[in-house]
């Protein structure tokens, strides 16, 4: 019986067995502020990242499971999330006429995407196309440490190995071999709030945008979750010394 | 015997837990209720900003709001004095004009017939206006005068306002 | 209301009036207040209790995200993401939603490893444990038709391997192929109906779930021991002794469920459907839930298409037979000594089939798939039936009693205090 409880408790705690493939290198992971049980959002990293997405990710990668109220949420206010919606067009319609129009985005539309559809994406990108960034980080194995080891993982291909037209050298891409350019260099944003805009912390703001566009309940979630098992603790034992008291008379 | 603490403590034990599972499961079905309510996305259309710069006097435009029509009129001079000139006692459901407008050219009605649902004619300059100059709505006959309010006909009330402000001179906001 | 001719069973007028003309009080209080329950069920006898309150959860939250949720390919994946992000508390009813279907099978898995183990599909439960596959069965159609909802890449692979496997039943494989799709691809009209039916099954294994536990109504719980009840001391009412104790398990998986909910609500889950299914694009790995996966490596383990569908079918057919296959009149392998290895093995082979079932069909993998396949059918076909000349049982216990109140009390006074439970 304890042989199935020492089985049962490996199964129930090894994620690695949840994976369908294998991982046969090992992923550094990163100190992010919304890891662990009380994990938040830094405010001030969130609008930086979305700052590094408006500025060099958007001109080729959509994120349109995002409407622009969302960015209420990161510490924009209503009049800087009505103008930063306002920089972007809309094709809305038909109209009285039957006609479609242009119009300034509203706070109530979806993040416009760069390109009309998926054909034109690869058309643009040599036929790779760039993908939606919404969910990207539950969508890759390691999540928020892939994207930011891969953005960070631009080198020199070592000797020997020749690299394909149009792609480029990343040491965590599966292959080794990525159609994206490196995204961001040593200053390639400025920041306005004086933060250091190497490419480490670049990096660091633009997958902690990520992560929160994917998972925008996070707070609210560990919130409450750290409520619900205090919760079933106490109840638990309660109920664990009232079953003891009951089960003390049983012969 | 000897029982009576003992009891008393299983009692409050089994209270306790009693007690705490009901708590456990109203928080339990909590979110399951909430979760019916509007969501985010409905809610971010609950309100519609109109650009009204480009309505000329005496004109009416129709925007969506939550989806319903919503008629948006500049009014013009001769049809504030006969909204203003109805004595109260000749409409069916009595309000002043002053009290169904916020500035006096600008009159922002919900166009559904109080009646039965229908939308009044009355929006393009080819509508007949009904016998009080405003809007008619063609299903049972209901007209309604240039303060939106009715006149004739069997719709019980005048037609109803939206909640609406003036962001600024040029945009009015719906909701 | 002559209440005068009406036979007074309870002291409340209202439970009277109901009960005279339902009898559903004096129902609950036979089936679950004095309904006797051997007093030595461990822990293992509440996980149907739990499997039951999870069955509710989830149809409940499924209920609750059908509200928001849309059938069509063009609008599955972005509702389930409205769902994450606008719907108030969306995010907390999906997350409970799939994490409650794999614990779902974890729960259950226990519930079936502990009736193999303690022989409770022997006589006279067999229909018990029939009835028990038959709701396996049936979970196992409704988890794969809900995962294709999302429509994520996996749902949209998962759901063409396996509808693939049909046409490979000759001579009308390809048509039954086709009248399962509604089209010749998976699509929308198949992503439509997969909705219908994922809604309508759970309501189904809800009612077998009332049969199974009608079943096991009829003769009572099985226990650790394996013997039968011989008198009203080996028993304890189920009100409040068993109450309390599957409460206490509640609280337990509620504990568990609850941090993989709040705090790894993705850990089970595969991270390839957060990818919008794409016709022209396959993923690197195929697979099924986790749940399905020690089939899958049965179904990938034999080279031929109609080979490896047939041995997986029967080897879900074979749980049926079981009560037939083992002929030993020993119930409860704690008084097997050689069979309880083999038991024990049976389950560590099934969990390497789930491991290698979510890795690549090769190489290492795929041998110690074929290998756990070969014990898989040993096991239920040759060892189980010829156990009974190979192994001489252990002693069976006097008694239920005997046995819970500890081998050490059998020679002190009868009236002893307890020292164990």
């Amino acid at each position: 019986m304890k042989i199935f409880l020492f089985i049962l408790t490996l199964f129930f705690f090894s994620s690695n067995l949840f994976s369908s493939e294998s991982s046969s290198k090992n992923m550094p992971k990163h100190n992010w502020s919304f890891n662990g049980i009380s994990g938040t959002f830094d405010r001030a990293a969130l609008q930086r990242g979305y700052q590094v997405y408006s500025e060099v990710c958007s001109g080729c990668h959509s994120m349109k499971l995002l409407y622009y109220r969302d960015l209420l949420d990161i510490g924009f206010s209503e009049s800087e999330v009505k103008s930063i919606a306002s920089e972007y067009t809309v094709i809305d319609g038909p109209d009285d006429e039957g006609e479609m129009f242009e119009r300034p985005a509203r706070q109530s539309d979806r993040f416009v995407g760069p390109f009309l559809n998926d054909n034109e994406a690869r058309t643009n990108n040599n036929g790779s196309y760039p993908a939606d960034l919404s969910v990207i980080t539950k969508a890759k194995k390691y999540g928020e440490d892939y994207i930011y080891n891969l953005l960070l993982g631009y080198k020199e291909p070592p000797s020997g190995i020749e690299v394909g037209n149009g792609m480029y050298y990343n040491q965590w891409m599966q292959g080794n071999q990525i159609a994206m350019p490196a995204p961001l260099y040593d200053e390639s944003v400025d920041y306005e709030d004086g933060t250091d805009n190497n490419v480490e912390q670049l990096a660091e703001d633009v997958v902690t945008f990520l992560k929160w566009a994917a998972e925008p309940e996070l707070e609210v979630r560990k919130n409450l979750g750290i409520k619900v098992i205090l919760f079933f603790l106490i109840l638990g034992i309660i109920v664990l010394l009232a079953k003891n008291r009951l089960w003390k008379k049983v012969h | 015997m000897s029982e009576n603490p003992n009891e008393k403590r299983r009692d409050f034990l089994h209270l306790s837990t009693i007690t705490l599972g009901a708590v456990g499961t109203a928080a339990f079905i909590w979110p399951f209720l909430k979760s019916m309510n509007p969501a985010e996305d409905t809610l971010a259309l609950g309100s519609t900003e109109v650009d009204i710069s480009g309505i000329e006097k005496g004109k009416s435009i129709t925007v969506k709001w939550r989806g319903k029509p919503v008629f948006i009129k500049r009014r013009t001079q001769q049809e504030i004095k006969e909204a203003k000139e109805v004595a109260l006692i000749e409409l069916k459901d009595p309000v002043e004009d002053a009290n169904r407008v916020q500035k006096d050219e600008w009159l922002v009605l919900v166009g559904i017939c109080t009646h039965l649902g229908c939308v009044p004619l009355g929006q393009k300059m080819t509508d007949t206006k009904g016998e009080f100059n405003g809007w008619y709505c063609p299903c049972h006959g209901s007209h309604y005068d240039t303060s939106g309010r009715i006149r004739k006909g069997p719709a019980p009330n005048n037609l109803d306002i939206p909640p609406y402000s003036f962001l600024n001179d040029t945009t009015l906001k719906i909701g | 209301m002559s209440g005068k001719s009406e036979p007074r069973k309870y002291k409340n007028p209202f439970l009277n009036w109901i009960e005279f003309r339902l009898p559903i009080i004096s129902y609950f209080e036979k089936e679950y207040g004095d309904y006797p329950m051997p007093k030595n069920c461990n822990y293992f006898w509440s996980f149907g209790a739990l499997a039951s309150i999870l069955l509710v959860v989830l149809i409940i939250s499924g209920i609750f995200i059908a509200m928001n949720y849309t059938p069509h390919t063009d609008m599955a994946f972005d509702s389930v993401e409205r769902i994450m992000r606008d719907v108030n508390y969306g995010w907390l009813l999906r997350y409970i939603h799939s994490n409650g279907a794999a614990f779902f099978f974890i729960i259950v898995y226990i519930h079936m490893l502990r009736g193999m183990y303690y022989g409770s599909y022997k006589y006279p439960r067999e229909l018990n444990w029939i009835l028990g596959v038959f709701i396996y069965l049936l979970m196992m159609a409704t988890s794969f038709l809900g995962y294709t909802l999302p429509w994520g890449q996996m749902s949209y692979w998962g759901a063409t391997v396996i509808t693939n496997l049909f046409s490979a039943i000759p001579i009308v494989g390809e048509g039954l192929k086709t009248w399962l799709l509604g089209d010749y691809t998976v699509g929308n009209a198949t992503l439509n109906r997969f909705f219908a039916l994922h809604y309508v099954l759970p309501f189904v294994i809800f009612g077998v779930v009332g049969l199974h536990v009608a079943a096991v109504h009829v003769h009572g719980s099985n226990n650790p021991s394996g013997i039968d009840v011989k008198s009203e001391n080996d028993t304890v009412r189920f009100f409040p002794y068993m109450l309390l104790k599957d409460t206490l398990a509640v609280c337990v998986m509620g504990v568990l469920i609850s941090a993989v909910i709040f705090f790894g609500p993705n850990i089970m889950a595969e991270v390839d459907n957060y990818i919008p299914a794409d016709p022209l694009v396959t993923p690197a790995h195929i697979v099924p839930n986790w749940y399905l996966a020690p089939f899958y490596a049965i179904l990938r383990a034999i080279p031929d298409k109609l080979g490896g569908v047939a041995l997986m079918f029967a080897s879900i057919a074979i749980l049926f037979i079981l009560p037939w296959l083992d002929t030993s009149k020993v119930r409860s392998c704690n008084y097997r000594p050689i069979y309880k290895w083999f038991m024990m093995l049976f389950f560590i082979n099934f969990f390497i089939l789930g491991y290698v079932g979510l890795k690549p069909a090769e190489g290492l993998y795929l041998l110690i798939a074929r290998a756990g396949l070969i014990y898989y059918f040993v096991f239920f076909l040759i060892i189980t039936p010829l156990m009974k000349w190979i192994e001489k049982p252990k002693e069976l216990p006097a008694s239920i009693s005997e046995v819970y109140s500890g081998v050490e009390n059998k020679l002190s006074s009868s009236d002893t205090q307890s020292n164990m439970h």
